[in-house]
């Protein structure tokens, strides 16, 4: 095992992650592609950590932080889908075009 | 705590089982229905529901969702095996990993899913609501679970099983977090779907996700639910008991009498006690159990301090 | 050998991980999803992260509990059993997204990456548990209080009922759960 085996999983995992977040129609799984794209990065920071610079513990506390932006969020999403819910019925990304930066 | 060859799987499977057919077998005792028949046939009853459930054909729903359905159904007794590498019975144990108790919360919450897949993967009304019901229960809890769990692994220093144990050297922790030891035989009941927990597995859900199951599935499944108790027990001797502390007799032989005990007593209080709704226990879990198990963690933390 | 064990554990991530969005059943993408996370904690039980990989599964297994609610609360095909495309601008997407991992694969595989400096320390975990509870305590108490502000905000969208709508929670308890 080295550093690029785990590079390349986590650039797989990133690439589909990003097919899903940018095809997918529906609010929900356009969060399930947000999350596999972070989690190529637990992957990447994991593996930054233990091949490079295993002394320091800055990897690792990295990736508690990436998963507690997950759960951040994952809350966040769905209370936005719900609010769009029962706001306007929507559930697609495309009903909620207000949302447009 | 020595860690034991690959092969020490197949003998900690096997007691897994045969203290999962005693629990069973105790549950057929004492279950009021039986009442009036030979005592042969009442303990024998996890035998011949067995020997019946092999036997029997397979139903099937319409239009269910064969894979989740399946693997949902074996859930329960794969993550309670999984469970029980981690479960020390003396000074030996299958495998002694650093964050072992995390690798024990892990999989408890790997039942979140599966429970919800054998509930949905049957297609009916009733294993749906079950499947729902498991996962409101569970968020009610999971949290002092974990809080439960937390307390002996601050009084060892340790999330290692083995460092836990032998931090009771003096003490049996359940003297210093009895309301942790509580907490966890609680949670116990909660994710075998047992007892004043079943509420998932309900009655008024004509068994919720047992209702669809039969044959070898309902057999894996009810199997499942006595495995993760008895691993529950297990555990909470290992946590909170001393693991194999005792006068006179071996290390392994305490380990499995503390076990026996506990499951005796977590099987025997299904039959004791009324089933609890869902929305009451959320009430109760968040507002007394939480606060009571922090607190309990405070406790725990100030004498670690003390201690050391 | 643990080389093979990691390819593995890759192709079942990468594959779970396709399987999310090319299944017809919510459910299913879902439980996918799930798989694919385990995949990858348990990769990083591999490269000694035994403290990350067990929370990693933990987590994501609790997430996906949850998520399963919501994902079949808003889909309008949840089980699946009338297959239908849900997918917009399928062709530029899958151009994107092969880009994005030549890209980065060539990143990897092409950078000459340091050499390694240290060996990892004898308790990886309580290595991390200290520098948590010491060199990085503001990141924790930062994250904390996003956590926090999450808990509130999200609370705040979802709820249906404002400040002044009362406590329906006795009414709710009065009109019972069914059981």
């Amino acid at each position: 095992m080295n550093l690029q085996m785990f590079l390349l999983l986590a650039a797989a995992l990133f690439a589909v992650g990003l097919f899903g977040a940018l095809s997918q129609q529906a609010v929900v799984m356009v969060m399930m592609g947000l999350e596999l794209m972070i989690n190529a990065l637990v992957v990447a920071g994991a593996a930054f950590w233990y091949f490079l610079t295993p002394q320091a513990p800055d990897g690792q506390v990295f990736v508690l932080v990436v998963l507690a932006a997950m759960t951040v969020e994952m809350a966040m999403g769905f209370a936005v889908t719900t609010l769009l819910f029962r706001a306007k019925d929507a559930d697609m990304t495309d009903m909620a075009a207000e949302l447009r930066g | 705590m020595t860690a034991s060859p690959a092969w020490a799987v197949v003998p900690a499977a096997a007691l897994v089982v045969v203290f999962a057919g005693a629990a069973a077998a105790l549950d057929g005792v004492l279950d009021p229905a039986g009442r009036g028949r030979p005592m042969s046939g009442r303990l024998g009853r996890p035998l011949w529901e067995t020997a019946r459930l092999l036997r029997q054909r397979r139903r099937t729903t319409v239009a269910p969702d064969a894979l989740l359905w399946r693997a949902g159904t074996a859930g329960p007794l794969v993550v309670a095996l999984l469970m029980a590498v981690v479960v020390p019975v003396g000074g030996i144990t299958v495998a002694d990993p650093p964050v072992g108790l995390v690798w024990f919360n892990a999989l408890d919450v790997a039942l979140w899913l599966t429970v919800w897949a054998a509930g949905w993967g049957a297609n009916s009304v009733y294993g749906l609501v079950s499947g729902y019901r498991f996962l409101s229960q569970a968020l009610a809890y999971e949290l002092p679970l974990m809080f439960a769990l937390t307390a002996p692994a601050v009084a060892a220093g340790s999330l290692k099983i083995g460092q836990i144990v032998a931090a009771q050297d003096k003490t049996w922790f359940v003297v210093r977090m009895p309301a942790a030891f509580l907490v966890f035989l609680v949670a116990v009941a909660g994710f075998s779907l047992w007892g004043p927990l079943a509420y998932p597995a309900g009655r008024d859900l004509a068994g919720g996700v047992l209702a669809e199951p039969s044959g070898v599935d309902r057999l894996v499944l009810l199997a499942g639910r006595y495995a993760l108790l008895t691993v529950g027990a297990g555990m909470s001797t290992a946590l909170f008991l001393g693991g194999g502390a005792g006068p006179l007799l071996p290390g392994w032989l305490w380990s499995l009498l503390k076990t026996a005990l506990v499951l005796a007593g977590l099987v025997a209080v299904r039959r004791a006690m009324p089933v609890l709704r869902a929305d009451r226990v959320m009430r109760l879990a968040w507002l007394v159990v939480l606060p009571v198990t922090l607190l309990q963690l405070l406790v725990v933390s100030v004498l670690a301090l003390g201690g050391s | 050998m643990l080389t093979a064990v990691f390819w593995v554990l890759a192709v079942v991530a990468v594959a779970a991980g396709i399987a999310v969005f090319t299944v017809d059943s919510m459910a299913r993408a879902t439980v996918a999803l799930a798989v694919s996370f385990v995949a990858v904690g348990t990769a990083l039980l591999l490269i000694d992260a035994g403290y990350l990989g067990v929370i990693t599964i933990l987590m994501m297994l609790m997430e996906m509990g949850i998520m399963a609610v919501f994902m079949i609360m808003y889909m309008m095909n949840p089980g699946g059993l009338m297959p239908m495309s849900m997918l917009h601008n399928k062709r530029g997407a899958l151009a994107i997204s092969i880009g994005a991992f030549v890209l980065l694969a060539a990143g990897a595989l092409l950078t000459p990456w340091p050499q390694r400096r240290g060996e990892p320390p004898s308790d990886v975990t309580r290595a991390l548990g200290e520098a948590v509870m010491g060199s990085k305590m503001l990141v924790m108490m930062s994250v904390s209080a996003v956590l926090f502000a999450t808990m509130v905000s999200a609370l705040v969208l979802a709820t249906g009922r404002g400040r002044y709508d009362g406590d329906e929670a006795p009414a709710a308890e009065d009109a019972g759960g069914g059981a």
